[in-house]
């Protein structure tokens, strides 16, 4: 394989959409390089600092719709925006393993949650783990606020182990039952969001989990289970999921994801947000001059994952209802680019620009045929080569 | 949590038949189904499997109305006794539930208490895995009705499911039953869907089944609107569902199983209303489903099982919810059904750390559905099982 389809395939699976110049610029410095700067991205992000976060009202709630809109439309123009693509990526896969709905707890808080997962996107899993046990918008998403030593509610402790450290099989029900009682008591103030532990209703009786007895607190559970070996393999078997790779196991952030981009697969399906997003990137166009709500005719809306396990990941992207949403937001992207290069190309010669464009690197002979039939058209060229098989995957 | 999809227990569980499913199982089009139509009524019983996502809470849907145990384990939570449709001394349906009064009335409706497995388990994922498998022991790759195309040499129009996405229960080891979209095409004009749609030589497997999805959605198109009228507005409703399987069988269609469901039972705070509301839309849609059954002679042999993965702990959390429990209340109606009350209730003083001790293997309903409806036998499909719940 070239250096040029090595180095396109690993920019479309780390960020959102490179362009046919990114793939100019790494093919020049080579594989290494490229890694390394997809790791620690040099500098400030200009494209960053052109989308700052929206202030909010302290207390914007869900039913705020204007605040949720724009919050929503916030991200997507970052991610299309943003230069350390990258960083856009891998803080869109922290919010789908933790991940929280913006319909039950409100944007303000999700807004709060998003900074954690950025300040710590990078680090070790048990900085971001401690934190996040805590997060207010997750306490409030899995009613860990209600969770009290008279009344424990199980909610978080459980997805705290089957969703976001351990997997299933690796806890019992007792371990469900203790980690409840080591998360009691959290609070959340209704003016400000902070969250405080209320000593009344903190549960400090020793309790038994995963086999160690003591009387644990928030943050020591969750240095209990990120200590499992398990959770390093989780937490691969969840990267892996999403940047379409087999990473080798473990808790080191940075470590794992060198890991993945290095060891990626050859076949992986585009989730909406990636797609799209990158569609936009390549073809200029800005998310938030899109009509409607594409994203979710696609199934995927930033802060609004469809329950605690996040989006799937691969073939499940794949179906008929996907592939008629897709024509559709396919036909939208091309309205609203410019297309003018396109036009002034003969024809036949049209569907390879568009694949440089696109960083496709190679049309099927299928596709090609297809784009044969609507090469005059270049709106229609440009939707059939986004709804391509070649397109949707990476 | 208080929105789950049915897609996360589809395709977070990866347990059964993984590779069916991301291949899109065997997708039939409607009109393709609507095809195998038969003149005359193939006689015989019909299942229709209504799964409720999200562990619905057996104690408010089969209300121990008179039992004090109840009223003071859940303060926030009970009903009174004046609120629920009494079907005896003991035990009441909840308020929603008035259709399934009128059919217990009727003597067709059987109320399977205390339902669930040995050795419990609470994730929605894992338990729903095993009520699809019908393997509580051992985790096995095929459902319990996968199973039955597998001994019986059935092919995917014997088993249909109207989720867009193929349920674990229908996969079996060498034929998964077939799912039907319900959703059709309103795609932009002038474009090479067809084109798209084609295989191309030596593709990687998704890319192949994303051509694939473009052929499934030309044939979906294709029959939409010339069988099924318009489009319906949600096509997930499990009224949407049933009224295309109503439709199914009176078009004299051979398939003897359907599988349907009802989402969004994971609730664990502030649950009654909205318990209620998602209970009466099971009420009204499996009720207005039987009546139309009722006047077709096809629809006569329909047997409906309703079951979700798990029940609710007897004792209310803080937030006016419940947590993950064990035991649950299954439903089985129909023509054909025996109405009245099967297996024990649980005690709601005698717990199992906390929980309902269960008083019927989920296996002993799936046996007796397999032998009364699918006229199959049970052990070949349930390793030998031998409990029967005698309601039909």
């Amino acid at each position: 394989m070239s250096t040029r389809t090595d180095v396109s395939r690993l920019l479309r699976r780390a960020t959102f959409g490179p362009r046919a110049a990114d793939v100019d610029a790494a093919e020049r410095v080579g594989l290494a390089a490229t890694l390394t700067a997809l790791l620690d991205p040099p500098g400030v992000d200009p494209g960053a600092a052109r989308t700052p976060v929206p202030v909010l009202p302290p207390g914007a709630e869900k039913k705020d719709k204007d605040a949720v809109r724009q919050t929503v439309a916030w991200w997507l123009d970052r991610m299309a925006a943003a230069e350390h693509s990258a960083t856009e990526k891998l803080v869109l896969f922290w919010h789908g393993h933790w991940a929280t709905s913006v319909k039950k707890v409100g944007p303000a808080l999700m807004l709060r949650q998003h900074a954690t997962l950025r300040a710590h996107a990078r680090g070790d899993f048990r900085d971001l783990a401690r934190a996040m046990v805590t997060d207010p918008a997750l306490l409030y998403w899995l009613d860990g606020q209600q969770n009290t030593r008279k009344a424990p509610n199980e909610n978080l402790a459980r997805e705290l182990m089957e969703l976001f450290t351990l997997g299933v099989g690796h806890y019992t029900e007792d371990d469900v039952q203790a980690g409840a009682r080591a998360l009691t008591g959290w609070k959340i103030d209704r003016n400000s969001g902070d969250v405080s532990l209320n000593p009344n209703q903190h549960d400090t009786s020793p309790v038994t989990i995963l086999g160690r007895t003591r009387a644990f607190t928030a943050e020591s559970y969750v240095d209990l289970l990120v200590d499992q070996p398990a959770c390093g393999q989780h937490l691969a078997e969840r990267v892996g999921k999403f940047y379409g790779a087999t990473p080798s196991p473990g808790t080191d952030i940075r470590a794992l994801l060198a890991s993945a981009w290095t060891h990626l697969a050859d076949d992986h399906v585009k989730s909406p947000v990636d797609w799209l997003v990158g569609a936009c990137r390549q073809l200029g166009v800005r998310p938030g001059a899109l009509k409607g709500n594409p994203l979710a005719a696609l199934g995927q809306v930033p802060f609004a994952p469809p329950n605690v396990g996040g989006w799937p990941t691969g073939a499940a992207w794949l179906t008929t209802s996907a592939a008629q949403a897709r024509l559709q937001v396919a036909a939208q992207l091309a309205e609203a680019a410019d297309l003018a290069t396109l036009d002034g190309l003969p024809p036949g010669q049209r569907p390879d620009a568009l694949a440089r464009t696109l960083v496709v690197d190679a049309w099927s002979d299928r596709t090609r045929a297809a784009l044969a039939e609507v090469a005059g058209n270049p709106r229609r060229l440009v939707t059939t080569a986004l709804a391509s098989p070649e397109y949707v995957t990476s | 949590m208080d929105t789950v999809t049915r897609r996360r227990f589809l395709l977070g569980s990866g347990v059964v038949a993984a590779g069916a499913i991301a291949a899109g199982g065997a997708a039939l089009s409607l009109p393709e189904l609507l095809s195998t139509a038969t003149p005359t009524w193939r006689g015989g019983r019909t299942l229709v499997v209504v799964t409720l996502y999200g562990g619905n809470d057996g104690l408010n849907t089969l209300v121990p109305y008179a039992d004090d145990a109840y009223h003071a384990a859940r303060p926030d939570l009970a009903y009174q006794p004046d609120q629920v449709l009494a079907l005896d001394g003991e035990l009441g349906l909840n308020p929603a539930l008035k259709g399934f009064r009128k059919l217990w009335d009727a003597r067709r409706l059987a109320v399977v208490r205390g339902v669930g497995y040995p050795r419990p388990n609470r994730s929605h994922f894992s338990s729903m895995d095993i009520w699809q498998t019908g393997s509580p022991e051992t985790p096995v790759r095929t459902g319990w009705l996968g199973r039955w195309l597998d001994v019986t040499g059935g092919a995917p129009v014997d088993a249909i499911s109207l989720d867009p996405v193929l349920p674990p229960m229908l996969a079996g080891a060498g034929v998964a039953g077939g799912s039907v979209p319900l959703k059709g095409l309103k795609s932009p004009k002038g474009l090479p869907v067809a084109a798209l749609a084609r295989p191309a030589p030596g593709e990687s497997p998704l890319r192949a089944r994303a051509a694939a999805s473009y052929a499934d959605l030309l044939s979906v198109n294709a029959l939409v609107t010339k069988v099924q009228g318009t489009e319906p507005e949600d096509p997930d409703a499990i009224r949407a569902q049933l009224d295309l399987v109503a439709r199914c069988v009176e078009a004299n269609i051979p398939t003897r199983v359907y599988s349907v469901s009802h989402d969004g039972f994971d609730t664990h705070a502030v649950e009654r209303g909205p318990a209620e509301r998602l209970l009466g839309e099971l009420d009204t849609a499996v009720t207005a489903f039987l009546d139309r059954m009722a006047r077709t002679p096809a629809g006569e042999g329909v047997v409906v099982l309703v079951y979700s993965e798990f029940g609710r702990r007897v004792k209310g959390n803080a937030s006016e919810g419940t947590d993950h429990g064990t035991a649950g209340v299954a439903f089985v109606a129909g023509a054909p059904v025996k109405g009245g009350f099967y297996g024990r209730q649980p005690s709601l003083t005698e717990l199992d750390g906390g929980d309902l001790r269960v008083t019927t293997d989920f296996r002993d309903v799936y046996a007796s559905l397999l032998e009364g409806v699918l006229d199959t036998d049970p052990g070949r499909v349930l390793s030998g099982w031998t409990g029967r719940v005698p309601l039909l």
